[in-house]
């Protein structure tokens, strides 16, 4: 797997854009509305490698943040110009608001490309990156506020150790959320869907990224993963309640969502 | 994980199996979509060879077997696909071919490498090719294709390997080449696609019909042959 996602860094953005057809944007987002974090919170994106989640949040976050301000400030109409200036500067500090995202990849190249995006993004606070394996964190217990996976639990070998990891490390009230290619149970859109990953996917990575042999491997992985509801009983396994899932365009990809308590 | 039988299983099994190392089963679909791909994508990005190399492979399933059975029905072109040789910087005697004489196969092969600053090294291995015969016969193409610019007398700049696939492109009846060749000259200025259309390009197709098949020749066992003289014996006019 290590091997698939070395080749596989440079050019992964590029690829899922092609491969998705730029859908996965759009679940991105999806995951990151249900999710509605507010400022304060503590996110560990897992397997979060070029940053796609961890840019999301701090956006999500600010603009909460800046909604905050601004009935704030309206609140406050008759302060003169030189105190409304003088809050500005008080509440710059905090544009974030203490929110932060740790992303934790096992990959060193996937942290480099996200770093990198992130530098030319203009994302500089807020944000940590941190080489670990998702079935043994190194992070210490009940330290998270919400932590997800997107697109990434299916690579991992054991996925029963990720989500005993997850709980542990998650704080008691806390979130797990996982955005994963699942089950289509619809018998034609199945086929279609089979058609394009097959015959489609692979030529997409021979030819944008040089390479077929991962991109066959990716849409294997995809088949081999457990559906919805098979995924829904190994997170309650893992100890977590009020599991629930909700499939996103027929099920070729679903949200996953589960609370320590 | 456990494992799951998806029907991609399926659709994988269909007796395909790897018939050389590095070779990837196709079907008719991805063989299309992989030719129409990589044409866009090696037009795109000029260097990506590894999108030429896979062109050829995806659309070369009338002229291989052609080239193929010129070969065989060819003394020397039969001994090749017997003994398969190979030429790549482990097997060649660099050495030796450097001390040949000036105006030899041998020396002026390794003076091109040189001036150039290629090697023989840098040859996609083939993929798609759905036979194991007809992946040699590619990667004999491709390993040869320096020693084209070498009897030809061309340079590796832009200018150069377009009228190579001029000249592949009559002897080979790729359709790589032909594209290569009627696409290649885009990214080139005026005043070379003069000097290309009024002397270059003829004397390529001039010299492509009169030759005889140029992957019928040992050239391993030729070194020591003036350059000259090979030239005139497959029929390949001096270069303008």
């Amino acid at each position: 797997v290590y091997q698939v996602f070395e080749n596989v860094a440079k050019k992964y953005d590029v690829m899922n854009d092609s491969m998705t057809l730029g859908i996965h944007r759009v679940w991105k987002d999806i995951l990151m509305h249900k999710m509605n974090p507010c400022p304060g919170t503590l996110l560990l994106d897992v397997a979060g490698g070029t940053g796609d989640i961890a840019f999301r949040f701090i956006n999500y976050v600010r603009s909460v943040q800046q909604r905050q301000l601004q009935r704030k400030l309206q609140h406050h109409q008759n302060l003169s110009w030189q105190e409304i200036f003088e809050s500005y500067q008080k509440d710059k500090f905090n544009s974030l608001g203490d929110s932060q995202v740790v992303v934790c990849d096992i990959n060193r190249e996937m942290l480099k490309v996200g770093k990198q995006k992130a530098q030319h993004l203009g994302y500089s606070e807020g944000l940590s990156w941190v080489l670990g394996n998702a079935e043994e964190l190194p992070f210490d217990d009940d330290k998270f506020d919400v932590y997800t996976i997107a697109f990434g639990i299916r690579n991992v070998t054991r996925i029963d150790l990720a989500l005993q990891e997850a709980y542990r490390v998650l704080k008691p009230g806390g979130r797990f959320l996982c955005l994963e290619f699942s089950h289509v149970s619809n018998p034609l859109l199945s086929r279609l869907y089979d058609l394009y990953s097959f015959q489609v996917i692979p030529v997409l990575g021979e030819v944008i990224a040089g390479d077929w042999k991962s991109y066959q491997y990716l849409v294997e992985s995809i088949r081999q993963f457990p559906p919805q509801e098979e995924l829904k009983a190994m997170i309650e396994d893992a100890g977590f309640f009020k599991v629930d899932y909700e499939n996103l365009n027929f099920g070729i990809v679903a949200i996953h969502s589960g609370f320590k308590l | 994980p456990r494992g799951r039988d998806g029907r991609g299983g399926e659709e994988e099994e269909e007796g395909w199996y790897q018939l050389y190392p590095g070779h990837i089963p196709t079907s008719p679909l991805q063989k299309a979509l992989l030719a129409a791909g990589s044409a866009v994508m090696a037009l795109y990005d000029p260097y990506r060879h590894d999108m030429v190399a896979v062109l050829g492979e995806t659309t070369g399933c009338l002229a291989l077997p052609n080239l193929r059975d010129k070969m065989k029905n060819h003394p020397e072109g039969y001994r090749i696909l017997q003994e398969r040789p190979r030429i790549r910087l482990s097997t060649l005697d660099m050495a030796r071919l450097q001390g040949l004489p000036d105006g030899s196969l041998g020396r002026e092969y390794v003076r091109f490498l040189e001036d150039n600053k290629v090697s023989p090294d840098t040859r996609m291995p083939p993929k798609f090719v759905d036979d194991e015969e007809l992946a040699y016969v590619i990667q004999r193409y491709r390993e040869v294709h320096d020693l084209m610019h070498t009897l030809l007398g061309m340079p590796t700049n832009m200018l150069g390997e377009v009228v190579v696939k001029w000249f592949e492109a009559i002897q080979t009846g790729l359709p790589m080449c032909v594209l290569g060749a009627a696409f290649g000259p885009v990214r080139l200025s005026t005043r070379k696609l003069q000097v290309l259309a009024t002397e270059l390009v003829p004397w390529a197709i001039r010299s492509g019909l009169n030759a005889s098949c140029v992957l019928n020749v040992y050239y391993e066992q030729r070194w020591e042959q003036p350059v000259e003289s090979l030239r005139a014996e497959l029929g390949i006019f001096p270069p303008p």
